[in-house]
């Protein structure tokens, strides 16, 4: 079960002399319930990457591979894969429109032709694993705030049941309190279920303290896929394409520069106490 | 009084539901006041929800209080005699730039404003070059906009708002949206405006380290302000901060947990600097 990607590449205007690779031959694996953060300044490709995982874009050159099958053959399922690879777009709570939160959450499963029980079955348990309240279920989605309103978003795809998530920017404009709140959900989500889940993101702090992989973007390109540790390690690189290392890592590094012998690895406020605590406490 | 004055300002709308009953009246803005002075860098914080963008509103007359009254440089803006002369010296900047960009050309869309204040043809090109020059876009002058990256998007809407000589610039959030390095041009050109031009800012934002330089920060809690003082000052209160959905910068936490840890630590560490110092390396 995993989602490869196979010399992919997707071409604007191809044979004209606009032509412009937005993805220039990606390889990648996604394995099952990995935690995986997706970086990259605006216009290095990411959207443009996440949205071949689901099919919702098709590459000009290049497969996509769904647990084994092919998912450009003329007979495969897209509907099926659509909703074994659910996508969080940005912003996602100016796509709510029904008159309650249940309603609204039950849309995706009514349309995948299931009976009326078990869309109600899958609304209420994607409602109870983004952690609602009861009290918001028949509320009309617009007058909650903006982290539940998200919430209600992400619960509409994860009604459908899906085995991997992709949200993109999931914590656009919430403030720090409310990006700590969905970002934990997220991990409590991938951990409890099993789920994939790749989180497009511009917060280098964010993307540090929750992931397990960083796949780094740069010109339609994959420039590093590794660990966060040894991703940012690469800081200076990293600079060079708009991007930046965690706070807490150029910290370690001023330190160790003024000559206190710290590993400059850390990429997270507690690892860093942790460190300089040991050399110094 | 200062270019921004708000005595017990209180704002309040009347929720209704679809049919158009009342449902109920929310206080949005809780007997706010406050003076700022001419040249200051003033940052506003607050929850997702907390009524500091409803607040900032009021600095431009896009809405009035309720109760009390608010001077834009000695103007009530409840006058509406008075509605564009404020509106020019206290510009405006939001989230999207996408929603804030019309022109087909970025100096077209920069000597928009100028243009409808009636502005000589002569004096708006030499205005459009210097806001230009200020944000550091002008070699971007003959550029579609729809080319630019966000960050420099949202440089040509504070280039905008320049080129009508405002006092005072009111910025909701306008890293937002943006990648890493895209938030650090347009803070690092927004203190230039007030360092250089001696403008004076207000900036709402969820991103603590963008408010460090700030000369005085408000933060805002259930319409009304919840603590004011120097960054110093209001950092150096972690776990209030944290109870009102807000974080502090990532030094700051950092030398908060070694001094948990039990290190001797002053309190309210804003920069890396300081923390090297303090560790006494």
């Amino acid at each position: 079960m995993a989602i490869i990607l196979d010399h992919i590449s997707y071409i604007y205007e191809k044979d004209t002399p606009m032509e412009h690779r937005a993805l220039d031959d990606i390889c990648l694996t996604i394995p099952d319930g990995q935690f995986i953060g997706i970086i990259g300044h605006t216009g290095s490709g990411k959207s443009t990457l996440v949205q071949h995982l689901n099919g919702l874009m098709e590459a000009s050159e290049g497969h996509v591979y769904y647990n084994g099958e092919d998912i450009y053959d003329k007979d495969y399922d897209m509907k099926k894969l659509r909703s074994n690879v659910g996508l969080v777009f940005q912003y996602p709570e100016h796509q709510l429109f029904e008159i309650d939160v249940f309603t609204d959450v039950c849309f995706g499963p009514k349309n995948l032709g299931l009976e009326k029980k078990e869309v109600e079955l899958r609304a209420y348990e994607a409602l109870k694993q983004v952690g609602l309240p009861d009290e918001y279920f028949y509320q009309s989605p617009f007058e909650l705030s903006g982290g539940q309103k998200r919430r209600v978003a992400i619960a509409g795809v994860m009604a459908m049941k899906p085995k991997v998530l992709i949200l993109d920017e999931p914590t656009a404009g919430l403030d720090p309190k409310g990006r700590e709140e969905i970002l934990d959900m997220i991990k409590r989500l991938q951990k409890e279920t099993g789920l994939t889940v790749i989180l497009v993101s511009h917060s280098m702090d964010d993307v540090a303290e929750y992931v397990d992989r960083i796949i780094v973007m740069n010109k339609g390109r994959v420039m590093y896929d590794d660990t966060p540790k040894e991703v940012f390690k690469n800081y200076k690189e990293l600079e060079e394409v708009g991007l930046s290392a965690p706070q807490v890592t150029y910290i370690m590094h001023a330190l160790k520069d003024k000559g206190l012998n710290v590993n400059t690895t850390a990429t997270t406020i507690e690892e860093a106490a942790e460190e300089i605590w040991k050399k110094l406490g | 009084m200062g270019i921004i004055k708000a005595d017990d300002v209180t704002f309040e709308y009347i929720r209704r539901d679809e049919e158009g009953n009342v449902e109920g009246i929310t206080t949005a803005v809780d007997h706010v006041s406050l003076d700022i002075k001419k040249g200051q860098f003033i940052a506003i914080l607050g929850h997702n929800g907390s009524g500091k963008s409803t607040l900032a509103k009021h600095m431009n007359a896009i809405l009035y209080p309720t109760e009390g009254t608010l001077w834009v440089d000695g103007m009530d803006t409840k006058a509406e005699e008075h509605v564009w002369d404020i509106r020019q010296r206290a510009g405006m900047v939001f989230q999207n730039p996408d929603n804030q960009i019309i022109g087909q050309v970025v100096e077209e869309d920069v000597g928009f404003g100028p243009e409808n204040m009636g502005i000589p043809t002569k004096e708006i090109w030499e205005r459009v070059e210097e806001s230009l020059r200020a944000v550091g876009m002008y070699e971007f002058r003959k550029h579609s906009p729809n080319k630019l990256s966000g960050g420099q998007k949202q440089r040509v809407s504070i280039a905008g708002v320049l080129a009508m000589h405002p006092q005072c610039i009111v910025l909701d959030e306008p890293t937002a949206m943006l990648d890493p390095n895209g938030r650090k041009e347009v803070i690092r050109a927004i203190r230039g405006l007030n360092d250089v031009e001696g403008i004076t800012v207000i900036l709402i934002t969820h991103y603590m380290e963008e408010i460090i330089y700030a000369d005085k920060v408000f933060v805002m809690d259930q319409g009304a302000i919840a603590m004011e003082g120097t960054p110093r000052e209001i950092f150096s209160q972690v776990e209030k901060l944290k109870s009102l959905r807000l974080d502090v910068p990532q030094v700051t936490m950092l030398a908060y947990e070694l001094k948990k840890k039990g290190m001797n630590l002053p309190d309210g560490i804003l920069i890396t600097k300081e923390l090297i110092d303090a560790l006494r390396i």
